[in-house]
């Protein structure tokens, strides 16, 4: 028994050395997502972010047909990435919705005349509300809702070229 | 000298505007106290334990990011009209998970963390007996 004891200091580092070795070799996913993947989208209504484009219910997402939510903001660079990525989903025939985040109307129209606009309809979240409230964690993301208004698929991060077949086969699949 | 010259051109070079969080100005309630200091204690308690999700290692109440700005204020306006902390917390982890609370729950996966107090006092209450055993020896 004592002699085993010996051998626990030892043993204690090792299993201690393997542990920050994998923590350093491979580290954390910092990738929060929703937890309300797979749930109906909760009950919200926002007024207008955009000059040209109605605010958003979220009775409008359930409409019998997959769409897309896409949650962006004017002051986010990686939601300039996504534009052209974007307009190929709606050109492909997607139905684009969005939450503009502490978002001030100019700003979102300057944004969408510089970057294009591929949304049908755009809400205003000035205090995050909704965000929090749909589990998203910042922007942009991308939530795919089927025709019952069920979330059945969230993309953190910008939806990136080598993305949108997979966003398509998403939105089919939610059919 | 001529370095130094240069190394300050270049430092001011690079200092382009950084756009990533919002022009606007925090919610109400955000750097805001409620004005009963028994709900802004309530709030406070809770916004501890409240993960912030831009800056991952900070409660809420010690971020500055714009967006545990807003939840700081979603906590207070919800607790100004009569809702409980924990139930808060429930709505919390709902969307974002036991990740978003800093308070360990009853979960399965926590009950070896739940355990150690006890399994630790029992550790030394042996080596306790062992000791005392020897001495009387």
């Amino acid at each position: 028994m004592r002699k085993l004891l010996i051998w626990l200091p030892l043993g204690l580092f090792l299993g201690f050395f393997a542990l920050f070795a994998s923590g350093l070799l491979k580290p954390d996913d910092r990738v929060i997502t929703s937890k309300l993947v797979g749930k109906t989208l909760p009950a919200f209504s926002l007024p207008a972010a955009a000059s040209d484009r109605p605010g958003l219910v979220s009775t409008e997402l359930a409409t019998g047909k997959p769409r897309l939510l896409n949650i962006f903001a004017s002051w986010c660079l990686p939601c300039a990435a996504e534009a052209p990525q974007l307009l190929a989903l709606a050109q492909e025939g997607v139905e684009i919705d969005a939450i503009a985040i502490r978002d001030a109307r100019p700003d979102v129209d300057r944004f969408l005349a510089r970057y294009g606009n591929p949304y049908s309809r755009i809400g205003l979240d000035a205090r995050s509300g909704v965000q929090i409230a749909l589990g998203s964690s910042g922007v942009p993301e991308s939530f795919v809702i089927d025709g019952k208004g069920r979330i059945v698929y969230q993309h953190v991060g910008d939806i990136r070229a080598d993305d949108v077949p997979m966003i398509l086969q998403r939105l089919k699949d939610a059919r | 000298m001529r370095i130094l010259v240069a190394l300050i051109a270049i430092l001011f070079s690079v200092s382009a505007p950084v756009m990533g969080q919002s022009a606007l100005p925090p919610a109400p309630y955000a750097n805001r106290q409620i004005s009963d200091p028994v709900l802004e204690r309530k709030a406070k308690a809770l916004m501890e334990t409240i993960r912030c999700l831009t800056c991952q290692s900070q409660s809420i109440a010690d971020s500055d990011a714009s967006m545990a700005g807003d939840m700081r204020s979603q906590i207070r306006e919800r607790i100004m009209v009569g809702e409980e902390p924990e139930h808060i917390r429930a709505w919390l982890i709902e969307r974002y998970g036991d990740w978003v609370s800093y308070e360990p729950t009853a979960n399965p996966i926590l009950w070896p963390l739940w355990a150690a107090p006890f399994l630790l006092i029992g550790l030394g209450l042996l080596l306790l007996r062992g000791r005392i055993r020897r001495k009387r020896k």
